[in-house]
């Protein structure tokens, strides 16, 4: 069971509280977790990958275990730590004033 | 007794606040969407209870609202909570939140870039809706005006938008660019006595209308003068901020301009200016009486350089005869140390006998005159920076 936590405002559209459960089949990467958020979540389609281009929206970043791979290929696999469940896939807004 | 409904989109939220007809008593419910840039709120001509609204974020990118009960609850009419992005068959289901440009080989060859700040071409790039813009006649169809500069067609409640490409295949796209404010759609207006005619503008391209219901449209910026650009004739490059027409009298056109007030008396094939006596002629809103067509309403703003109202003052202009003679309305406005904006999509008329205005400013007021304009009460003071204003007559 792949763990995602998403920024306020994303939760709210989702209608959901606290962190996302999903069902995620090998290989566990960006894209594969995306795509099964967006398929449990449909509202969030467009907000965190573009559209047209599914690249990441440019303010918001993928975190996991206390790195940074919001630079990384959406089709590496993520870090054992995240296919296992023991720790969060976070998207997180950047911070910014307004 | 009749009832108003305004539509208030803020910096952070939506508002709903609703009176009735005297206007005097308000009733405030909001924040809708917190935290969210609300563009633009509009309700059906049709169906009343029928609401779009445009909820953005730099985050989070564009979510299109709808509300069928007159703001009471609302959803993303594409994609409802718990339900499947794909059919059983495994097609992909509506998106109401997609905006796609139409980037077919039949229209969408030449629509691929436009003139970016630095003079180079650039290609579009979808950022958010800025207005949108019900049918008149049927509550599932509605218009969106976006940025980068397009129209989109919902005829489905807002789960599908295709884009309406002739626009952007007028062949004059490339001569497009942004203003500061980005270069966007911010009006569509629908001739109610024809229903293949509507009129759009853009910032900074100008007016276009079309007669054949979207397929084709024609520049109709003649008599526009803008010293800001090489050209200040051209036939394309004028930074229109709003156009306002009066239902009952469609093809007698009223716009402010970047600066300049300017009317057209027949569709907008050919303007003339009519500042006249305004302090300043630079301003975002404008918009007409709804039983008097000859009176025009207008916020000057002090310059493009100065975003505020001119000499700490706010005050609306109202002239009585489409223009050139203007009278200052004040009545409880704030007449000292007042520095704030009226952006182009906060003003509002009502349709009750004696026509309401309203407008809402940067400094989060929403002022109402029940009077058509002679004196004005605050409805709200303090909400965040408002960015559009509607208002709904309700039997």
């Amino acid at each position: 069971m792949i763990r995602v936590v998403l920024p306020f405002h994303l939760r709210t559209l989702a209608h959901v509280g606290g962190e996302v459960t999903l069902e995620v089949a090998a290989p566990v990467t960006q894209r594969t977790v995306l795509d099964a958020l967006e398929e449990r979540y449909p509202m969030l389609r467009g907000t965190i990958r573009d559209h047209g281009t599914m690249q990441r929206r440019a303010f918001l970043r993928f975190f996991a275990c206390q790195e940074d791979l919001s630079h990384e290929s959406p089709d590496n696999p993520l870090p054992e730590a995240v296919a296992s469940g023991k720790e969060p896939f976070i998207v997180i807004g950047a911070i910014a004033g307004g | 007794m009749s009832k108003v409904r305004v539509l208030a989109g803020t910096r952070k939220g939506a508002f709903i606040l609703t009176s009735d007809g005297k206007r005097e008593n308000w009733q405030v419910d909001g924040p809708h969407f917190s935290g969210w840039e609300m563009y633009h709120l509009k309700g059906s001509p049709a169906d009343p209870n029928r609401v779009y609204a445009s909820q953005t974020s730099g985050w989070f990118g564009q979510i299109i609202q709808r509300s069928d009960d007159g703001g009471k609850t609302w959803h993303q009419p594409g994609t409802p909570p718990g339900e499947s992005t794909s059919t059983p068959e495994g097609m992909p289901k509506s998106e109401s939140n997609k905006f796609v440009y139409d980037t077919s080989a039949e229209t969408g060859k030449p629509l691929t870039t436009h003139q970016f700040y630095d003079g180079t071409q650039h290609p579009w790039e979808f950022k958010r809706v800025w207005h949108l813009e019900p049918s008149l006649t049927d509550p599932d169809t509605v218009y969106a005006g976006i940025e980068d500069a397009a129209i989109f067609k919902s005829t489905d409640g807002g789960k599908n938008w295709k884009e309406l490409s002739g626009l952007r295949g007028h062949g004059t796209g490339p001569a497009w660019q942004p203003g500061a404010g980005g270069m966007c759609l911010h009006t569509i207006l629908l001739d109610p006595s024809n229903a293949k005619r509507m009129w759009i503008a853009i910032s900074a391209a100008g007016a276009f209308r079309t007669d054949d219901g979207g397929n084709t449209w024609k520049l109709i910026n003649r008599g526009l003068r803008s010293q800001y650009i090489p050209d200040p004739n051209a036939e394309v490059g004028h930074c229109v901020h709003h156009i306002a027409m009066n239902a009952k009298r469609p093809g007698v056109l009223f716009m402010q301009k970047h600066w300049d007030v300017m009317r057209s008396d027949d569709a907008g094939d050919n303007w003339s200016e009519v500042s006249g006596n305004l302090p300043t002629d630079f301003g975002f809103v404008i918009d007409v009486h709804a039983h008097e067509p000859e009176t025009i309403y207008v916020v000057p703003i002090k310059s493009d350089g100065e975003h505020f109202v001119h000499e700490g003052k706010l005050r609306v202009y109202r002239s009585k005869t489409g223009g050139n003679e203007w009278e200052a309305l004040t009545k409880g406005l704030p007449q000292k140390d007042c520095y704030v904006n009226v952006l182009r999509d906060a003003m509002a008329v009502d349709s009750l006998d004696k026509c309401g205005v309203y407008f809402g400013t940067t400094g989060g007021q929403v002022y109402c005159s029940a009077d058509a304009g002679d004196s004005w009460n605050p409805i709200v003071r303090d909400l965040p920076a408002v960015l559009s204003v509607e208002v709904q007559t309700l039997a």
